[in-house]
């Protein structure tokens, strides 16, 4: 059940968008199609709503067959990054439009619009147009209006991409609750790993046209499937011949087993935290090293430019087996 | 307005638009003022008497005949062919867009000729067919009304590309999404997000329509009270001394013109409010 997407291909011309994709969304989850601008997720996305056609595979919503099914009749809600909201339609109108093609009676559309204001926190904005609404209330009735419809996916497009930093930090939060609300199967594209990290059950990790890993975000932060999605779900430096999180390495003044060794040539404070670039003494492997430390960290050990360091991995740090 | 930036008057901006008002004053102005004091020379009297002429009312009334059943006609078809240079790709686009814009360049009497050749009844190309079939267009309001819808054919598209351009697919893919099919979606998102563009367009192809003279002139014929229209009586009568008639004709097709923008202007809401 869910949405099942089996051996789905699509190209643009000679660009592969996506290339033999299989994968089991289960139902009542939040899922996040995680990966690079250009990866192919949001194509994964529009094929799965109808708006997009594969050029091979199948798709199945809720046990359904729907891959030559036009989108108007899969019963998805699709949310876009720049809310596409009916400009000439007051807020009220634009949740009741779902409603209003499927003939509903009058006194229905009307209860479960305020249902739905109420549940998105806009009751006191329906008569207004969208032109009168900020950014982030916009897609509040964008994802309302997807609601309306009792659908049996909802998918979002980067919904929170086109908003700037605090609105999107509160509208994830929101989100969450509202998903646990709600429960619908949702499934939603972002680039930003903070964000996949922090608000899905499940995330799927796209480049290239191609799935990289699938899995909690647990899983893929701590056992990452390769190079690609541990260097995507966050920073990583070279440390030896191993690629590791810069706050995962541990940093002495004095000398011990160390995997590498040499001056810090480079020192950024951001807030609590500093950043440190470590050049290496090896000739074999002069690139610098970034390495994160707090600032109690770096206090006690009485760190400063220009001292040489000794650095190894910290014991049960995240990295890729190779 | 509010994107214009206040700046400090100078003798220069007043001489600036002194040659402005002066230019539009005798190019436009002037000339169809002098129109109006014509007309009302000496009292009603020429209205009056061009609407007791019936070679002039026929004229008035072919004209908004045809000019009506040619808006129509490029109402249907400019929407359709708007929706398919903006929407979909196919080769030969820019070509049809090109060619959409040859009304605009080609002169009315070239138009006239052409649909001459094509369609005249004894030896055009479809004429005889059409003839045999029981159509007649040239000397007939058929073809008048075929030579003004090609003279008029690009106003309403050159009005609903930059509009269907500029709102984007991405309303119409929301509307899918939510159930709505082709029609419902035309009719409940597109329709109303151009719907301003296409009554310009179709005002100014209405003002276009009962305007036309020179195809006009060579497909119909001029046959008095049988395929003469407005501005075909305007030139008749000038030329047949009956200049109060002509001044007065003149005068009534300005007025449905002048009054159809005045409308939509006043129609039109102030505060083009967009969603961004």
């Amino acid at each position: 059940m869910g949405i099942e997407i089996r051996g789905v291909n699509k190209n643009f011309g000679d660009f592969v968008a996506l290339q033999d994709i299989d994968l089991s969304i289960p139902s009542g989850q939040l899922t996040a199609l995680l990966g690079p601008s250009g990866g192919g997720k949001s194509t994964l996305l529009r094929i799965i709503a109808g708006l997009e056609s594969s050029d091979s595979g199948t798709i199945e919503i809720e046990g359904v067959d729907a891959t030559g099914v036009p989108a108007q009749k899969r019963n998805v809600g699709f949310v876009f990054q720049h809310y596409a909201a009916f400009k000439h339609m007051t807020v009220a109108k634009n949740v009741a439009f779902g409603l209003e093609i499927r003939k509903k009676p009058k006194d229905e559309v009307k209860r479960r619009v305020d249902e739905l204001l109420k549940l998105v926190h806009l009751e006191q904005f329906s008569h207004r147009l969208p032109a009168q609404l900020s950014g982030g209330q916009r897609q509040r009735m964008a994802l309302a209006r997807a609601l309306a419809i009792e659908p049996s996916v909802l998918l979002l497009d980067e919904p929170f991409g086109a908003l700037d930093a605090k609105v999107r930090k509160e509208l994830r939060d929101w989100l969450r609750r509202l998903h646990d609300e709600v429960h619908v199967t949702t499934v939603f594209v972002t680039h930003d790993q903070e964000e996949a990290l922090e608000v899905s059950d499940s995330l799927v990790v796209i480049n290239e046209g191609r799935i990289e890993q699938i899995g909690t975000p647990d899983d893929l932060y701590d056992r990452p499937a390769s190079d690609f999605v541990l260097s995507f779900l966050g920073p990583v430096t070279t440390l030896g011949d191993r690629l590791i999180r810069p706050h995962d390495i541990d940093i002495t003044r004095y000398e011990h087993a160390a995997t590498a060794s040499g001056r810090i040539t480079r020192w950024t404070r951001v807030g609590f935290e500093i950043r440190l670039e470590v050049t290496p003494d090896d000739a074999l492997r002069p690139d610098p090293v970034q390495v994160v430390v707090t600032k109690a960290e770096a206090t006690a050990l009485q760190l400063h430019e220009g001292d040489l360091v000794w650095l190894r991995p910290r014991v049960g740090a995240d990295a890729v087996s190779r | 307005m509010a994107s214009r930036a206040a700046q400090p008057r100078t003798p220069g901006t007043y001489v600036r638009r002194l040659i402005v008002v002066g230019y539009l004053f005798l190019l436009i102005v002037w000339p169809v003022s002098l129109v109006v004091v014509k007309t009302f020379d000496g009292g009603l009297g020429n209205i009056q008497g061009a609407l007791s002429d019936p070679e002039v009312v026929f004229a008035l009334q072919l004209t908004v005949y045809v000019a009506v059943w040619a808006v129509a006609i490029n109402t249907v078809f400019g929407v359709g062919i708007s929706l398919l240079l903006v929407r979909y790709e196919f080769p030969g686009r820019r070509v049809l867009s090109a060619l959409i814009d040859l009304p605009l360049s080609v002169s009315p009497v070239v138009v006239g000729l052409a649909l001459l050749l094509a369609y005249a009844g004894t030896d055009g190309l479809f004429g005889p067919t059409l003839e045999s079939a029981g159509l007649q267009v040239a000397f007939a309001p058929a073809g008048i009304i075929l030579a003004t819808a090609f003279v008029s054919l690009p106003l309403v598209i050159r009005e609903l590309v930059p509009v269907l351009q500029e709102i984007g697919t991405e309303q119409e893919q929301a509307a899918k999404s939510l159930g709505a099919g082709p029609v419902q979606t035309f009719r409940r998102i597109t329709l109303p997000s151009i719907k301003w563009a296409l009554v310009y367009g179709v005002v100014l192809s209405l003002a276009r329509s009962l305007g036309e003279f020179g195809a006009v002139k060579v497909i119909s014929g001029n046959i008095a009270q049988q395929t003469q229209t407005a501005t075909l009586v305007v030139e008749e009568k000038y030329q047949d001394f009956e200049q109060g008639t002509a001044y007065a004709t003149s005068f009534l097709l300005a007025l449905i013109a002048v009054a159809a923008l005045v409308v939509v202007t006043i129609l039109r809401p102030k505060d083009d409010t967009d969603g961004d």
